[in-house]
């Protein structure tokens, strides 16, 4: 497909930008296939804007046709009564940000809007940006991602006894949505494992996440069992999890949904599960909004922040009413729970709710940041931000299409890594010194994840991303944030290591709304950032010291 | 003494619940003239807690149980411990005591008369001089062809509740002050309290003019004209009242209300609708009752902080702040400010507005400046606002705190704009309910003369300012653009935060391990210090060599910073467990025994599928940070217990003053 098909005006001149923090500027605004360009031109201090499409999230335009009121007085040629109407564009990105671009005559102002609206949402992954972007200083392609599968198996060697890596899903048959080697229990053959995957939902059979060295426990996640209504069993699942705890009296199932829910489960054929089955493990439900419940909370929450009325009971009864604390509350006590399971009880858990790409994925992320510290370093959080939600296949593509502005009717969008980085904001609030990546890492990847220049979060799954060869056409993100000068950027001034579990207040008043994200375009917020530089700078002047 | 009937009783459980504490310490507790002392057994932890009596602002017995009766102590700080008392009689007396202690109904009683820090005469009157009003009149420009002092209220002749110095405009003939003090409520006059040299604008107060519906007073408007006069540049006033204006209207009938815009020529009459005293405590006890929710959830919580209120009063204090502040700095307009009394929302408008105003303030000296001025000399009500005396509960009103929270949610818009941290903030307001000094005791600058406080009782400020390392800002940075000149904060609501560190002692705990500010200041210090040493070393060579060296900094690797208090101790304690019952250790705490509380806590909520909603679980607790309550001072206090409380209580404290509060 040619992009220049949708682009019926390609430059207008004498725009005026209207964006946040900045007087208004006069300039050029270019549409190309990939990117919306203003220029104000100007020599001294030229000011440049570069949007992605693909970070647009709604368009809004209002055209104002002054050419009756021409035609009455003059009958001057087409061309000047066209310079009478005007139009304006308001966009509003995935990254929050809200911009006017006020365009001279009618049909451009249409024309750009109509390229704006057709190449924002294309979608054909490999038309996407991240297949075109070519960075100056490239990192090597043969450097794609951080680790995969079988380097972690190989550099966990404590697991390497009584666990496996297993290829089975070599081919991606067995469970599109699992990257092709998972560490199972070595006593599980490839063959039961296909069994199992039958009595998971989305072939997502039970795998080992985490092992956690200071007991030996592990977590595993999966799909909900197949139990259905006529309580259907599986005995190469009972045995695989009979493995997994044996020497040990029980294990902990985290079920993601309330009880009710997962009894509803049964009846489309889902289920959980039950005592008599799973005799030594014992379940515990606590129920996490998703999916659509979470998209709205999200516009809520979004739509009470610009709100500019000065009143301070519409602001917190809209808060209150959006829920997304309540759904940060929720996802910091189920991962604190987990932790706790694993770290202060000493048993191996089982993560699932439904599909066990969502909610699974988010809390088994923050059980690991909270209980390991090697989760904690800038290095070891992107990590397992790939080993977790990249590889593990959460559906990116599906969940981060859209975001709080959007008019297109709800589909699969869903803010989970939104809220798990809302979550790991949380903890680096409540432990400043315990984290090893700043703020800014958490803006970039939220802003990331909706749209990007690099190929990490395109696609749903490792299957897709292979098909497509989204590893040798684009670039990966989470190398670009460890070249120096990001990684300097991107360091928390203030880190030391503690390799002490960091438990998070989950007591509502410790609880935060994310100023850093859903304030990110107002004064305030730049005065925090400002003050984030200030230490930056505080400590770095310390650490250039010479000891005398 | 004789208020003492059982000054020691022992094996008495205690909770510090606002400390979120679980499990309960289980000393021997202490009563004295002054404080509530606790022992812990504990041969480890020894943790000491002092509450003085004037801290306390309730004590509510609950109904004896087989283990022992309860008591539950409120205090304004809103810390809140729980007693755990075997003997029933033994509780009765305390409560009994207590009662009585904690509402003193004479100022004789009050501690601050007691109280020696151990200075000699001399240092306690130097103390007195620590704060210099004059001093930072003469600092803002005053006195000068426009302002000057007036003896009018010499003696107090003309108010009593103003200070005896006082500056007003130029053109202001004493007639004209006695005319205009006659027709204010109180007869608080119009009276400068802040001078804004870079626009020649003031800010100055007074209180209600007497008008009624019709009445005017030729005096007062030429008063209000002589104000107007003092400001070269402009033809107009504001006069901000800072009550609502049905508020003031109904005033109006009692013969008081606002200026009448036909009566006074060149007036911008300006309403801001702070709420009266009655309404401010009213919300500050609904606010202090979210706090005190042991598990709430969001949705609770945010209901709760709404349906107070509080923030809303908050941002309408800090928006009356910024009005003036905007019409001084960006107009150029001087304002009168006044209330009813005007010695309430008056203060805070005002004191707030010069916070904006005056990057001096914001410092540790200029805010005890600034309370100074706009609080204590100008008559603020401290012993009836924060219930020093045993008095009429109508009277009591969280009026200051409400000003001390606009300078926290300013610093917590500006972080690098004041010199001063959370601590400093909180310490005062500790300061203005204990009355262990008599700066914030009485009602106005009068009582406290006629009380002979300078003589009898020692001042805060030189304490507080000896201790500013502790209070110090690491990240204060006055070069920095955004804390220049006037601060222009931003008030739309979702600006707003609840006050953590003061109203929940919670997260105030949790900050020695993970406190950025510690780390900072460190790293502050220790960079001072090494430029220092460089300096000298520099002078050295220079002066050995007879020629200036340069000196070139190298890139060296960022070192381990050496703070005691960062070193990981143990892991934390078992705190938001659900799953796990820990039956050993369990039988002490005060939940055990306690059939009340013990519901909150299932022993073994495992294995039953629990429902979704039940996130009561999850409760308060802060962890991942040890119970340092007690961490750090327990060694050198061990020996203190030794001593005989049951004696004369008072000397035994006098060394140990700091750690009562």
């Amino acid at each position: 497909m040619e992009f220049s098909e949708h682009i019926k005006t390609a430059n207008v001149e004498d725009v005026v930008l209207q964006q946040p923090l900045h007087p208004p500027s006069r300039g050029t605004l270019c549409v190309t296939g990939h990117h919306l360009l203003f220029s104000d031109r100007k020599e001294d201090s030229p000011r440049q804007l570069l949007v992605l499409l693909r970070n647009i999230d709604a368009i809004e335009k209002s055209v104002e046709n002054l050419l009756s009121y021409y035609g009455l007085f003059s009958n001057t040629g087409r061309s000047e009564r066209v310079s009478g109407s005007s139009g304006t564009i308001v966009i509003k990105c995935k990254d929050l940000c809200v911009l006017q671009f006020d365009i001279p005559g009618m049909e451009q102002c249409l024309n750009i809007a109509q390229s704006i609206e057709t190449l924002s949402c294309l979608d054909c992954v490999v038309e996407m940006y991240p297949f075109f972007y070519r960075p100056s200083n490239a990192i090597p392609w043969d450097q794609w991602g951080l680790s995969n599968p079988e380097k972690h198996y190989t550099e966990t060697k404590e697991l390497h006894e009584r666990w496996r890596l297993s290829t089975v899903n070599q081919d991606y048959s067995v469970c599109p949505s699992y990257p092709p080697a998972v560490i199972v229990p070595t006593a599980i053959s490839d063959d039961a494992l296909k069994k199992v995957a039958k009595f998971r939902q989305g072939g997502r059979f039970p795998v080992l996440c985490y092992y956690h060295r200071k007991n030996g426990m592990v977590i595993l996640r999966s799909g909900q069992p197949l139990v259905g209504a006529n309580r259907k069993r599986c005995k190469e699942d009972e045995l695989l999890l009979r493995c997994v705890i044996e020497g040990s009296d029980k294990g902990y199932i985290i079920d993601t949904r309330s009880p009710q829910k997962a009894q509803q489960a049964r009846m489309m054929g889902g289920g959980f599960e039950s005592k008599s089955c799973y005799s030594n493990w014992k379940r515990l439900h606590r129920q996490m909004e998703r999916g659509k419940t979470l998209q709205e909370s999200l516009i809520k929450l979004v739509e009470a922040c610009a709100d500019k009325s000065h009143n301070m009971d519409r602001w917190l009864s809209k808060l209150e009413n959006s829920k997304w604390l309540s759904h940060v509350q929720t996802a910091l006590s189920t991962a604190g729970l987990l932790a706790e399971c694993v770290e202060r009880d000493g048993h191996s858990v089982l993560v699932h709710g439904s599909d066990g790409i969502d909610c699974t994925l988010l809390i088994s992320t923050l059980a690991q940041i909270i209980m390991d510290p090697s989760c904690r370093t800038l290095d070891g959080f992107l990590g397992l931000l790939e080993r977790e939600f990249v590889q593990a296949g959460h559906p990116f593509q599906q969940r981060c299409a859209h975001s709080a502005f959007s008019h297109a009717r709800l589909q699969q969008e869903s803010p989970i890594f939104l809220l798990l980085l809302d979550c790991v904001w949380q903890l680096w609030r409540q432990f400043p010194l315990a984290l090893g990546f700043s703020e800014a890492l958490l803006l970039r990847l939220a802003t990331e994840a909706y749209a990007s220049n690099y190929g990490t979060f395109l696609c749903n799954s490792d299957m897709e991303r292979c098909a497509l060869e989204v590893k040798k056409k684009t670039h990966c993100l989470f190398r670009a944030l460890l070249k120096p000068k990001e990684r300097e950027q991107y360091t928390n001034p203030l880190y030391e290591h503690t390799k002490l579990a960091i438990w998070p207040s989950i007591h509502p008043q410790s609880l935060q709304l994310w100023r850093g994200f859903f304030l990110r375009w107002t004064q305030q917020t730049r005065h925090l950032e400002e003050v984030q530089e200030e230490i930056r700078n505080m400590v770095n002047e310390w650490g250039k010291m010479p000891l005398s | 003494m004789e208020h003492i009937r059982t000054p020691k009783v022992e094996n008495v459980h205690l909770l510090d619940r606002s400390m979120g504490q679980r499990k309960a310490s289980i000393g021997t507790l202490y009563l004295s003239a002054t404080h509530t002392m606790f022992m812990e057994k504990h041969p480890e932890t020894c943790k000491e807690i002092w509450i003085l009596h004037s801290m306390v602002s309730s004590v509510e017995r609950l109904p004896t149980t087989p283990a022992g009766s309860h008591l539950i102590l409120h205090c304004k700080d809103f810390r809140i411990f729980q007693l755990l008392i075997p003997q029933e009689k033994d509780c009765f007396d305390i409560h009994t005591s207590l009662l009585r202690l904690s509402r003193p109904e004479k100022y004789s009683e009050l501690y601050c008369l007691s109280f020696n820090p151990n200075v000699n005469k001399e240092e306690r009157e130097e103390s007195w001089n620590f704060i210099d009003l004059m001093a930072d009149y003469k600092r803002m420009g005053v006195p000068n062809n426009l302002w000057v002092a007036t003896a009018a209220n010499r003696e107090y002749r003309i108010c009593e509740t103003y200070p005896s110095e006082l500056f007003v405009p130029k053109s202001a003939t004493p007639a004209v002050i006695v005319g205009s003090s006659r027709f204010r409520s109180r007869g608080r006059f119009p009276a400068l309290t802040y001078f804004h040299q870079d626009t020649l604008a003031a800010v100055c107060r007074c209180s209600q003019p007497l008008s009624g519906f019709s009445g005017r007073c030729q005096e007062d408007e030429m008063m209000l004209q002589a104000v107007m006069k003092s400001n070269p540049g402009c033809d107009y006033i504001y006069v901000v009242d800072t009550r609502p204006k049905i508020n003031a209207m109904a005033n109006r009938a009692a013969g008081k209300g606002y200026e009448n815009e036909d009566h006074y020529t060149n007036i911008k009459l300006h309403f801001i609708g702070i709420e009266n005293i009655h309404v401010m405590r009213n919300s500050q006890q609904k606010i202090i009752d979210v706090t005190e929710k042991r598990s709430p959830s969001m949705t609770d919580f945010l209901w709760g902080l709404e349906n107070s209120g509080w923030l809303k009063h908050i941002k309408a204090v800090l928006d009356a702040g910024v009005f003036i502040a905007r019409a001084v700095a960006d107009e150029g307009v001087s304002v009168l400010v006044h209330c009813s009394d005007g010695w309430d929302r008056t203060a805070q408008a005002c004191s707030v507005a010069s916070l904006l105003l005056d990057p001096f303030y914001r410092t540790i000296k200029g805010l005890m400046v600034l309370i100074e001025r706009d609080w204590i000399s100008f008559g603020h009500k401290f012993s009836h606002r924060y219930a020093h005396l045993d008095g009429d509960p109508k009277e009591v009103s969280p009026v200051i705190d409400q000003f001390l929270e606009c300078v926290w949610q300013l610093s917590e818009q500006f972080p690098c704009a004041f010199e001063f941290n959370e601590c400093f903030l909180i310490a005062v307001h500790t300061h203005v309910y204990s009355c262990q000094y008599g700066t914030f005791l009485g009602n106005c600058q009068k009582e406290r003369k006629d009380m002979r406080l300078e003589e009898r009782s020692h001042c805060v400020w030189p304490q507080l300012w000896k201790d500013r390392a502790n209070f110090m800002n690491p990240l204060y940075k006055a070069d920095l653009s955004q804390c220049q000149g006037v601060l222009r904060p931003n008030t739309t609501p979702y600006c707003f935060k609840m006050w953590k560190g003061l109203y929940n002692h919670v997260e105030r705990s949790t900050s020695p391990r993970q406190s950025p500010a510690d780390f900072l200041t460190a790293v502050r210090a220790e960079s001072q210090q090494l430029e220092e040493e460089l300096t000298n070393h520099q002078e050295r060579i220079a002066a050995l060599t007879g020629k200036p060296i340069m000196w070139v900094k190298t890139e060296v690797k960022r070192r381990i910073l050496p703070v005691q208090q960062r070193d990981c101790g143990p892991d934390p304690p078992p705190a938001y467990k659900v799953p796990v019952p820990t039956p050993a250790q369990d039988h002490g705490t005060l939940e055990a025994v306690s059939g009340k509380t013990k519901k909150k806590y299932p022993t073994l909520p495992l294995g039953q599928p629990l429902s979704g909603d039940d996130l009561s679980h999850w409760s308060d607790t802060e962890s991942g940070v040890a119970d340092l309550s007690s961490s750090g001072d327990a060694g050198d206090e061990c020996q203190e217990t030794q001593v005989d409380f049951t004696a004369t209580g008072i000397n035994l404290f006098k060394h140990l003053h700091q750690r009562s509060l």
